[in-house]
């Protein structure tokens, strides 16, 4: 009986499919919900066209960002200066191209950063009842002190640097990413599959890993467009006040700080930063919007 | 003499209601209150009772899913009553469980050879071939094409799906197999077609059941042995035969007298129980059944009668029996 059914088995070959054709499938559903969501390809579209202009600018035959020509200073827009030139004669429309690539960075690896350390914690804290205790109260006492405060004094600690300014905006940023797969957590413990996993012999490592996590990684995904959304702004929040990125690299936050005192000179030095910032963000929320319907089991297709 | 399988004795589960300031112990709620019988080896239990009457509780606390709060559990001889969920870990391969909802018992995230093989990643050394080769040889074992195997458990039916717990269940080669309401959750001709399953693997794997139900057709179907459950207590325990020939609790006449029959001359005069369930945060002293009985005496409202053997092999725990 055994041996007829594993030699059937072996005929209808009983391997995974490999890797490559599950890759193809899951772009393939990516494409699916591109297609049934117009706003969340805008979204895509608009952040596609913000990386390649931020981290293309070094090959696009662009005035070196941090060539000082005071000569030239503080000129209107012309065909050699689109944007026109800042108060020591930079290239306006270089330095804000190459401003991209400090805040697309640092919103990306805060919420990179942000998500796995949350992750990890959160399912820890919601499968523990004791370190859920100890954990979360320090979690409320981390988000009683506003974000933005938090992370000026991390910066003034540490020192102005990138990697400093993306830990300093993380560290805000963990106890919400931590609650909602907390939230999460609590809810899947107590479902007939997990009692499944335990009453056939499964650790608790591993229905963590293999039934709790991929079931918080959905609401994760959309939670992480808004940090990096947030981590965005913030980075340009903290570089304007003078407690981010040093002042000598280009980022939007630092140029509108300078911009602030030739308001009059050269408006540009605000606006066009100014817009940079508010159509990144924008197409950021777009897109996690789309990913937030698209990823709701209310949405999705039926079958 | 047959081999004793699983012992399990006095019982009890009480879930604690918190409330109120400081979170104190507000009231308890009775899920099971003093359970005490024996699975022997290739039979099956049949545990009915109405719902709320603690029976799920019953197979969640023998299956140390929830942890007992009174009593003993013996699976082959062994106290499990108060092993850690790591100590456990042995004792899970003789064990295993199909649970009511075919729908919430599988992870949708998961392809169903995975779910299948979970088990034996558990304990199984062999490797992921070998492994997918014992699921097939399961999903063949339940009549389930081997094509489907990397499909979702959304793309299934009911009756697939409990297919699919049935495979995940026999993968470790277990002993005992505690089936909760494995069948109410599906149409009555696939019902059939799963006891049926169920039946043919028990002859062929020497298999235990303890099957819990609210159905006494499906029950007397599948069962050898039938405990009846009320309020948190086994009311009567006795062979198949003669709990529907002899019923002897008073609870027992009532419920199989609620038992539609299909042909209007055989109808007979039936015991209809007035009033409901007693709710189990405040069950009533002494026999628990005692708001309802038809026969009650002055006795039974101060003393909870025992389990009492009242014909051979047949226990009842009634005061007039």
């Amino acid at each position: 009986m055994v041996d007829r059914t594993t030699a059937a088995a072996t005929e209808t070959k009983i391997q995974d499919p490999p890797w490559h054709r599950r890759l193809v499938e899951s772009l393939g559903d990516l494409r699916e919900a591109l297609r049934r969501n117009p706003t969340m390809l805008f979204g895509l579209v608009v952040l596609g066209v913000m990386a390649v202009a931020a981290f293309g600018a070094p090959y696009f035959g662009l005035p070196d960002p941090m060539r000082q020509a005071p000569i030239e200073r503080l000129r209107d827009p012309s065909a050699e200066n689109w944007f026109g030139t800042d108060m020591y004669g930079r290239d306006l429309f270089s330095r804000v191209l190459h401003g991209g690539q400090i805040s697309l960075m640092v919103g990306l690896s805060v919420a990179f950063l942000a998500t796995v350390i949350g992750l990890a914690i959160g399912l820890v804290a919601g499968f523990n009842r004791r370190v859920d205790a100890i954990v979360m109260r320090f979690m409320d006492a981390l988000m009683s002190i506003p974000a933005i405060l938090l992370a000026i004094a991390l910066v003034a600690l540490w020192g102005s640097s990138v990697p400093n300014v993306i830990l300093a905006l993380t560290i805000p940023e963990v106890p919400r990413v931590v609650r909602l797969v907390r939230s999460v957590v609590l809810m899947l413990r107590d479902q007939v599959f997990v009692q499944a996993a335990i009453a056939c012999g499964t650790s608790t490592a591993r229905i963590l890993v293999r039934h709790i996590m991929p079931n918080t990684i959905p609401p994760l995904i959309v939670q992480a467009t808004y940090i990096c959304a947030q981590a965005v702004i913030f980075e340009a929040y903290l570089s304007f006040v003078g407690a981010g990125t040093p002042p000598e690299v280009p980022s939007w936050g630092n140029i509108m700080a300078e911009g602030r005192r030739f308001f009059f000179q050269n408006f540009g030095m605000i606006l066009y930063p100014g817009v940079f910032l508010a159509i990144t963000v924008f197409a950021i929320n777009t897109f996690g919007d789309g990913l937030r319907d698209s990823l709701d089991p209310r949405m999705q297709r039926r079958v | 003499m047959t081999e004793t399988l699983l012992e399990v004795e006095g019982l009890k589960k009480h879930f604690p209601i918190h409330g109120g300031l400081l979170n104190r112990e507000q009231a308890r709620v009775y899920a099971v209150d003093g359970v005490s019988f024996t699975v022997r080896r290739g039979e099956t239990l049949g545990i009915v009772g109405e719902s709320g009457c603690g029976k799920s509780t019953l197979g969640k606390t023998i299956l140390k899913l929830i942890e007992p709060t009174e009593g003993a559990i013996r699976l082959k001889g062994r106290d499990i009553t108060r092993l850690s969920r790591r100590e456990m870990l042995p004792h899970r391969r003789e064990m295993q469980v199909i649970f009511q909802d075919p729908y919430a018992s599988l992870n949708q995230r998961m392809r169903v050879q995975d779910i299948v093989a979970e088990p034996l990643g558990n304990f199984d050394t062999g490797s992921r071939a070998e492994r997918l080769e014992k699921v097939a040889a399961l999903f063949a074992k339940v009549g389930l094409r081997l094509e489907v195997m990397h499909r979702y458990p959304h793309e299934f039916s009911g009756g697939q799906r409990q297919r699919l717990g049935i495979a995940r269940a026999l993968a470790l080669n277990p002993e005992l197999i505690i089936a909760d309401e494995p069948v109410s959750a599906l149409d009555v001709s696939v019902q059939a077609q799963v006891i049926n399953l169920m039946m043919d693997l028990q002859g062929e794997f020497d298999l235990s059941y303890l099957f819990i139900a609210h159905d006494l057709a499906v029950v007397q179907h599948i069962s050898h042995r039938i405990g009846v459950m009320y309020l948190g207590r086994v009311v009567e325990l006795t062979d198949k035969a003669s709990l529907f020939r002899h019923p002897q609790h008073p609870y027992t006449e009532a419920l199989l007298a609620s038992v539609p029959v299909p042909d209007p001359r055989r109808r007979k005069k039936r015991t209809v129980l007035k009033g409901d369930v007693p709710s189990p945060v405040k069950p009533p002293k002494g026999c628990h059944f005692n708001t309802r009985c038809p026969y009650a005496v002055e006795r039974c409202f101060h003393e909870s009668p025992a389990l009492r053997e009242v014909a051979p092999g047949h226990w009842a725990a009634c005061h007039l029996r």
